[in-house]
């Protein structure tokens, strides 16, 4: 039990620095969703059931979701597929 | 007085109003340090010189090794400066760690938060609450005034979010209230069998708070989710057959409302010792408990409403 603790919990520091040291801030995001499941994970380990269904739901969740719907507001999502689309038409 | 201006005009604090109000970038501009510059303008004075005379301008041996060291210098400074800045947060983050050592142990039977406030919850909570779930009974009754204000709280974050991305009827763009966001094939066989699932569970974690883990607050949240999976899935249009802006309007001031007139009640009857008409009911049945389970109701309502208004607003800018 322990053990499994402690690797969940070295699996958290890792998507914690990588998810700030990523360039790719769509990388980033889903970086930090993995890192929300696993804190919900330590929560029932820490036997606080509440915390964890409200970080599962909130944060792997919908913070995600709302962080992406951001991303496509200002257009970071599909700036890549435009570009490629645009240089489609040029060839044209 | 144009003089003034065009200072103003070079000046660092013109270069930062404009990058603020995002004309320029601030690299661009100013930040690039002045003995760079010299050597731009110098270089550019010199191709003007050549371009003139056709001579090659004379140099001073002497300046040169001057530059050359200055630039040395700045390298040197600024690796100093990563170097330093490291060493720094490793300094903080030690101190940190240093202090964590003195904290009473995890769970430990001589820490301070295990006193005489958590076991008087733990003996009399349930008679007095009625409730098996002893944090919904804590947060609800005990910190009742702090989860008023909570979900105060989040309607006044709605709000201000309406006020910042709310568009017009007329403004939203086609492609998103069309059928441009109607997800992918996979997305919507999988959300066919998901969205019922956490519906469900949304609602037992929130009907069942007094008995079992969740409560108002995580119930809401599944229940937010699964709202914005379906509408993720089956579009905006599908969504609003059952969950359109009236009736948001409807569950969401309703809900504060009510749950604003139980809890006053709730806390004029706690803190003076007067019993609550309400009764608390078998312990353990799924109606029970008093007005906890109405409260959780309304409270769940109000988060699922905020988590969905959320999404919606910043997608498509409007429910």
């Amino acid at each position: 039990m322990k053990v499994i603790l402690l690797l969940l919990v070295l699996f958290l520091i890792v998507c914690a620095v990588s998810a700030s040291i990523t360039k790719n801030v769509l990388v980033s995001i889903i970086i930090f969703m993995s890192y929300s499941l696993i804190m919900s994970i330590i929560w029932v380990f820490l036997q606080a059931p509440d915390l964890a269904i409200t970080e599962a739901a909130v944060g792997a969740g919908v913070t995600t979701v709302l962080f992406f719907a951001t991303l496509r507001r200002i257009n970071a999502i599909d700036a890549q597929d435009k570009k490629e689309e645009r240089r489609e038409q040029d060839k044209k | 007085m144009s003089k003034i201006r065009s200072d103003y005009e070079t000046s660092r604090r013109a270069a930062f109003r404009r990058y603020v109000s995002g004309e320029e970038d601030l690299k661009s501009i100013d930040y690039m340090p002045m003995f760079e510059k010299q050597i731009a303008e110098e270089k550019k004075e010199d191709e003007r010189a050549t371009e003139h005379y056709l001579v090659p301008p004379l140099k001073d041996p002497m300046e040169d090794a001057k530059l050359h060291a200055e630039l040395l210098g700045m390298k040197w400074f600024r690796r100093l400066y990563v170097v330093m800045s490291v060493a720094l947060c490793l300094c903080i983050i030690g101190a940190m760690v240093y202090n964590v050592a003195f904290m009473p142990a995890f769970g430990g039977t001589d820490a301070p938060t295990n006193n005489e406030v958590s076991e008087r919850y733990l003996e009399k909570g349930q008679e007095e609450t009625g409730v098996v779930n002893m944090v919904t009974g804590l947060i609800l009754q005990y910190r009742g005034f702090d989860t008023f204000g909570e979900t105060h709280v989040l309607f006044i974050a709605t709000i201000a979010v309406m006020i910042l991305l709310r568009m017009g009827k007329k403004e939203i763009p086609e492609e998103v209230d069309g059928e441009e966001s109607e997800g992918d094939v996979i997305l919507r066989t999988i959300a066919r069998f998901l969205v019922p699932m956490i519906l469900l569970f949304g609602l037992y974690v929130l009907v069942n708070g007094h008995l079992s883990p969740g409560g108002g607050f995580s119930g809401g949240a599944v229940i937010g989710a699964g709202l914005i999976l379906y509408s993720a899935a089956f579009g905006f249009t599908s969504t609003a057959r059952f969950f359109n802006e009236k009736i948001y309007d409807i569950l969401k001031v309703g809900s504060l409302g009510l749950y604003s007139l139980l809890i006053i009640y709730y806390l004029f009857t706690g803190a003076n010792g007067i019993d609550s008409v309400v009764p608390l009911g078998k312990v353990g049945a799924i109606i029970s408990s008093g007005l906890i389970l109405p409260i959780n109701v309304l409270v769940g309502i109000e988060v699922a409403c905020t988590m969905y208004a959320f999404y919606a607003l910043f997608r498509k800018g409007g429910l």
